[in-house]
């Protein structure tokens, strides 16, 4: 692979190899698998236990490279791209968003104090929480 | 505010935590000083919260119970009436019911009223939270020409969403509190279901 390419996800940014031609972004199948899990597999794109069939493997695959937009697209998932700048996001698909919140189990996460001490929501769990999100803005 | 409240209700089982959907510490850190709180108060300069719970203004507050379970979805509540006279709505209501609920266990809502005034994301409002976060990783890597086009993207995509489209003014060198921010309040905000829901609402919303 001839570059590198950032991939920003779930807040981390992963360096990935990659080409980039024509405004289109392959990523090498091997550094999508060490940082994201994404595996190319006879049932379908993969990412952990779970798989997304594809229909257009041509679209997909280039080599041994897969096409970042193709991947968005089949498994759902918003990207936010700049080739220009060889970086881009990729977001959490809708219907996994919409199926948690409707799930009403409340998200957990970790983030630190202002003293960079991290908490933990589910470290609260016997307790009524109050999340109250603000900002100085 | 919370820090009084967890004073007072501390002891029964109940918790605040404050999450600041800031670009860096030093912007919330004069209230954070202010309020001495005890309690968890934290800091989310890559809005995790805002995309794990869906938060699209603030304040906004959700009510998680013993069980980690959402009891009441998003809602745009004051913990004090220092800017009634601009969002119309009182604070003394608003800690009426989170004493109610602590003490009582009274004001959470069922699993079908929860749904029914959740917000959710649109595919439009996903994909502006990919685009907020490319351009917050490009403004933090000094490229501030590519960050802008993102961030504009993104306020296109959830141009209700002010946690994206006022939260960026501090990074984009706009004024949250200027010129900037009242033609983004004439366009208005998202709406809140739960407004019908918690009645806190004692003057109308000012026109700026």
């Amino acid at each position: 692979m001839s570059s590198t390419f950032t991939l920003i996800e779930d807040g981390r940014a992963h360096a990935l190899a990659a080409e980039i031609a024509g405004g289109r972004v392959r990523v090498s199948a091997a550094s999508l698998k060490s940082a994201l899990g994404f595996e190319l597999k006879p049932e379908g794109l993969c990412q952990g236990e779970v798989c997304f069939p594809v229909r257009d493997r041509a679209a997909l695959v280039a080599g041994d490279a897969l096409d970042l937009a193709e991947l968005a697209r089949i498994t759902g998932r918003p990207l936010a791209l700049d080739v220009a700048e060889r970086a881009g996001a990729l977001g959490v698909a809708l219907d996994d968003r919409v199926a948690a919140l409707r799930g009403l189990e409340a998200p957990d996460f970790t983030l630190p104090d202002f003293s960079g001490r991290k908490h933990t929501l589910s470290a609260y769990r016997g307790k009524k929480v109050l999340l109250i999100a603000y900002s100085s803005w | 505010m919370w820090q009084a409240l967890y004073a007072e209700l501390g002891s029964q089982g109940f918790v605040p935590i404050t999450v600041a959907l800031d670009r860096n510490a030093d912007e919330p850190r004069p209230f954070v000083e202010k309020a001495k709180s005890t309690h968890p108060s934290l800091l989310d300069t890559e809005h995790r919260v805002a995309e794990l719970f869906h938060i699209v203004n603030v304040p906004t507050m959700i009510w998680i119970d013993e069980r980690g379970v959402i009891v009441r979805p998003q809602d745009n509540q004051f913990g004090t009436d220092t800017f009634t006279q601009f969002h119309g709505k009182a604070s003394g209501p608003y800690l009426e019911l989170v004493r109610a609920w602590v003490r009582e266990g009274k004001g959470a809502l069922s699993p079908d009223e929860v749904r029914k005034h959740q917000q959710v994301p649109s595919a439009e409002s996903q994909l502006a939270r990919a685009e907020r976060s490319l351009a917050w990783h490009l403004h933090q890597a000094g490229r501030s020409e590519a960050a802008e086009r993102h961030f504009v993207r993104a306020g296109e995509l959830a141009p209700k969403d002010w946690t994206i489209r006022r939260g960026s003014m501090p990074i984009r060198g706009l004024n949250p509190f200027g010129p900037d921010f009242f033609e983004l309040a004439r366009q208005g905000g998202a709406e809140f279901p739960m407004d019908e829901v918690t009645k806190t609402r004692v003057a109308p919303r000012a026109k700026l």
